[in-house]
């Protein structure tokens, strides 16, 4: 069956060409070096072990990361392709490897983070019949993979990467996985070179723009009183952070951002006014309510986003630029749909809009900022109390970190980080957006930092994260990575004990966490670290975190039960948004 | 309002493809009615004839979500007006019965039944038709000792549309054509005139 697609029609090949006898294991590191890979995160196992033995004479090619845990691997994946926008590759074997990527496929899948996983599978005559270590993960990573299929015969391999590589990074991207059985990395057979896949007949990457939306897009902009721009990852994964800018500056609407969207735009821009969102900023959720265009570009209206949907933005017309036909009218109907690629899309529009500023609708936004800033952000920022706060690492690391590329976990942290950190460049923040997976940040900061090793990478977690994924200190220890880890222990898994003061009546069920002496555990991995309650020791703890060469652990004990505020509490509205 | 739809997809012949479709409205929580898959009027492009009852809201997300997998080409939804639609079914009787009560040969003979396979034991009649149809003559055999009925899955026919050729033209240019279809008419009604392009 496979074989009609992978059709050699798609990809001819001249009688003349050149013949090579090959493993499939080898044809396997050909392809990788064809796409230019020259990062894999894995662990080898008996059903890979033919690839990890062609992987042997790669060395001066591909560097590959032995991770701690399969997790790790494909975290570090998608943290190596949020920060270079390159594909990120894993490799596992069979069964328990395979399934412990699960996670990861679902959290590419929900942020369109672009990962190739390879798996070994178990030899084609025992599928089926409860092998050793074999696991049907074909099926079981169907509803979390943008494609997968399964590889039984060696001459399929290099067609089935080519489309594995294309389909993952085009248009909207997305985790792909490609599992090969044992007797395929085995089989030698009649290789004729890699060729790329360019084109899938099945598979249209980006819809065709239609000139007739971006007009009618470019009237009710160019006719709004209180236009909003809500922006979303779609603008980094176009690479149209530059285009994105130009529409922005010469309609002079003010812009906010998703969390995955931060970094887009630089947070110092005059229109950036601030974040969408349960915890996002006051102005841009009130505000919502109040304008009366509102422009959605490469976001997908989450829940978290939007609160109440009945209670969202019905007052305003509703532009959508989005490159999957399936994310227009799922959430919000749309006034008008425009489709496509926003690398196309958004200079076309800019073409047709007038170049304008806004003065009064962005002095509400400023408005409200300053109700913001007065009842949460200067205590947050610059606290009186005894105990630290988020908010003030945060602050510090903004003063003394430059331009770091930050990876937070999930939880208070990740809100209070993403509140407050401001970036200049895109791709600097990774965090986990949609699936919400503790124990994110340490592994995806090893990606992040081999796909963009000349920036600074801060693996900021919370205690309760940190420690689901804290194995990866050895990947970091072998591989020497310059990882910054910056444990922010609050003793709660905070988020939850939020809720539940807010929304249950301080019943603190389960949400008490210890740690062990993490400065410890770094030192038992050969990692410096540190310890600190006291502010005045935060500025000088930062700045020997930043400064000692290679990896550091930097712990941080902060208040135990401060709350993240500003809050649209679940079902309200966004303009019902909570500020204490 | 819930209503009965049909949606037509044209695919890859692929192996789990099946699966990729059904997660769709399995995860929504959707019961499939009824699902064929067969070959279409273009060599090698596959065709799956679904339905349920569903609003035309959900059926254009279900729509959209099936054309995003990878080896999907379009698929459409439709009302029942706007199709031709058949299902068969089979029904195992007693010989004896049919053979000696004349009033059953003449039922048989009213809805249009055909024997496959009279044997002195039992005889196996065949109708196509709408659901009704064929239900309705369940009930009517009952009394005779109906061993055992199957009815197929629904294939159905897109009154307004000219087939996949041209289309299929189109999806295999790498480039695509300058004047775009219509986005909206994946799921609309104005489908004739996106199969027409």
């Amino acid at each position: 069956m496979l074989q009609h697609n992978l059709d050699i029609a798609e990809n001819p090949v001249s009688e003349t060409d050149f013949f090579a006898r090959i493993s499939g294991s080898e044809s396997v590191m050909d392809a990788l070096v064809a796409e230019g890979v020259d990062t894999i995160f894995g662990y080898p196992g008996g059903a890979i072990m033919p690839i990890y033995d062609a992987l042997y004479d790669y060395g001066a090619h591909i560097r590959h990361i032995l991770v701690r845990h399969e997790q790790g691997a494909i975290h570090a994946a998608q943290g190596y392709a949020r920060s270079s926008g390159r594909p990120g590759v894993v490799f596992a074997t069979s069964g328990p490897g395979a399934t412990n990527l699960v996670t990861g496929l679902a959290d590419a899948l929900i942020d369109s983070t672009p990962v190739v996983c390879i798996t070994g599978q178990v030899f084609a005559h025992l599928l089926g019949t409860d092998a050793f270590q074999e696991t049907d993960v074909i099926n079981i990573t169907m509803p979390v993979t943008k494609w997968n299929c399964q590889v039984t015969d060696a001459s399929e391999i290099p067609a089935a990467l080519a489309k594995a590589f294309y389909i993952a990074k085009s248009g909207r991207p997305g985790p792909v996985l490609v599992d090969i059985t044992k007797n395929a990395q085995l089989q030698e057979f009649d290789y004729k070179g890699y060729k790329p896949c360019e084109h899938i007949r099945s598979y249209r990457p980006k819809p065709i723009v239609r000139r007739s939306y971006i007009e009618e897009a470019a009237q009710l902009i160019n006719a709004a009183e209180r236009p909003f721009i809500l922006f979303g990852q779609g603008v980094i994964l176009g690479n149209a952070e530059q285009e994105f800018r130009e529409f922005v500056e010469k309609s002079g609407i003010p812009a906010a951002w998703t969390i995955l969207g931060l970094s887009a735009l630089p947070t110092d821009h005059p229109l950036n006014v601030g974040m969408l969102g349960m915890h996002g900023n006051y102005g841009p959720n009130v505000l919502t309510n109040q304008c009366d265009v509102l422009i959605a570009i490469g976001m997908r209206f989450d829940d978290r986003v939007t609160g109440r949907l009945d209670k969202y933005a019905k007052q305003a017309k509703i532009i959508h630029l989005d490159i999957d036909p399936s994310e227009i009218d799922k959430n919000i109907r749309t006034t008008v749909p425009v489709w496509g690629d926003c690398k196309e899309t958004l200079p076309m529009l800019t073409q047709l809009v007038v170049s304008r500023s806004h003065p009064e609708w962005l002095a509400e936004f400023r408005r409200h900022d300053r109700l913001e800033l007065e009842a949460v952000i200067h205590d947050e920022l610059n606290p009186t109390g005894e105990e630290l706060t988020m908010g003030e690492v945060i602050r510090t690391i903004n003063e003394l970190a430059g331009d770091a590329v930050i990876v937070t976990d999930v939880g208070q942290h990740q809100m209070v980080t993403c509140r407050y950190a401001r970036f200049s460049q895109s791709r600097s923040n990774i965090t986990s957006g949609g699936l919400g997976t503790m124990g994110f940040a340490l592994p995806a900061a090893i990606g992040a930092k081999l796909g963009a090793p000349e920036r600074t990478v801060i693996a900021l977690a919370g205690d309760g994260g940190i420690q689901m994924t804290i194995q990866e200190l050895g990947a970091i220890q072998q591989f020497g990575i310059d990882v910054k880890i910056l444990i922010l222990n609050n003793q709660f898994l905070g988020m939850v004990r939020q809720w539940q003061q807010l929304f249950n009546d301080r019943r603190y069920s389960f949400v008490h966490i210890t740690s062990p002496d993490f400065v410890k555990v770094a030192e038992a991995y050969g990692i410096p670290g540190r310890k600190i309650s006291q502010r005045e020791h935060l500025q000088n703890a930062v700045q020997k975190m930043l400064e000692t060469p290679g990896p550091f652990l930097l712990e941080v004990m902060v208040g135990k039960e401060n709350n993240v505020f500003p809050m649209v509490p679940q079902g309200c509205g966004v303009s019902e948004i909570r500020l204490c | 309002m819930k209503q009965e739809y049909t949606i037509t997809a044209y695919t890859e012949h692929q192996v789990g493809l099946l699966n990729r479709i059904a997660i769709i409205f399995s995860r929504r929580k959707i019961n499939i009615e009824s699902l064929n898959t067969s070959p279409s009027e273009v060599a090698g492009i596959h065709r799956f004839t679904i339905v349920i009852t569903e609003t035309e809201e959900v059926l254009r997300k279900l729509t959209r979500l099936i054309e995003k997998q990878v080896e999907v080409l379009r698929a459409f939804y439709n009302a029942a007006d706007e199709i031709v639609w058949q299902e068969l079914a089979l029904y195992k009787v007693p010989t004896d019965e049919i053979t000696e009560k004349v009033k059953v040969e003449r039922l048989l003979r009213e809805f249009g039944a055909r024997a496959v396979v009279i044997r002195k034991d039992y005889t196996v009649f065949e109708t196509t038709g709408h659901r009704e149809e064929t239900d309705r003559l369940v009930e009517v055999l009952e009394p005779y000792g109906l061993i055992e009925f199957v009815r197929s899955a629904r294939v159905a026919i897109i009154k307004g549309s000219s087939g996949f050729h041209e289309m299929l033209k189109e999806f295999e240019e790498r480039e695509p054509r300058e004047e775009p279809a219509d986005p909206d008419s994946t799921y609309l009604t104005d489908y004739q005139d996106v199969l027409a392009l």
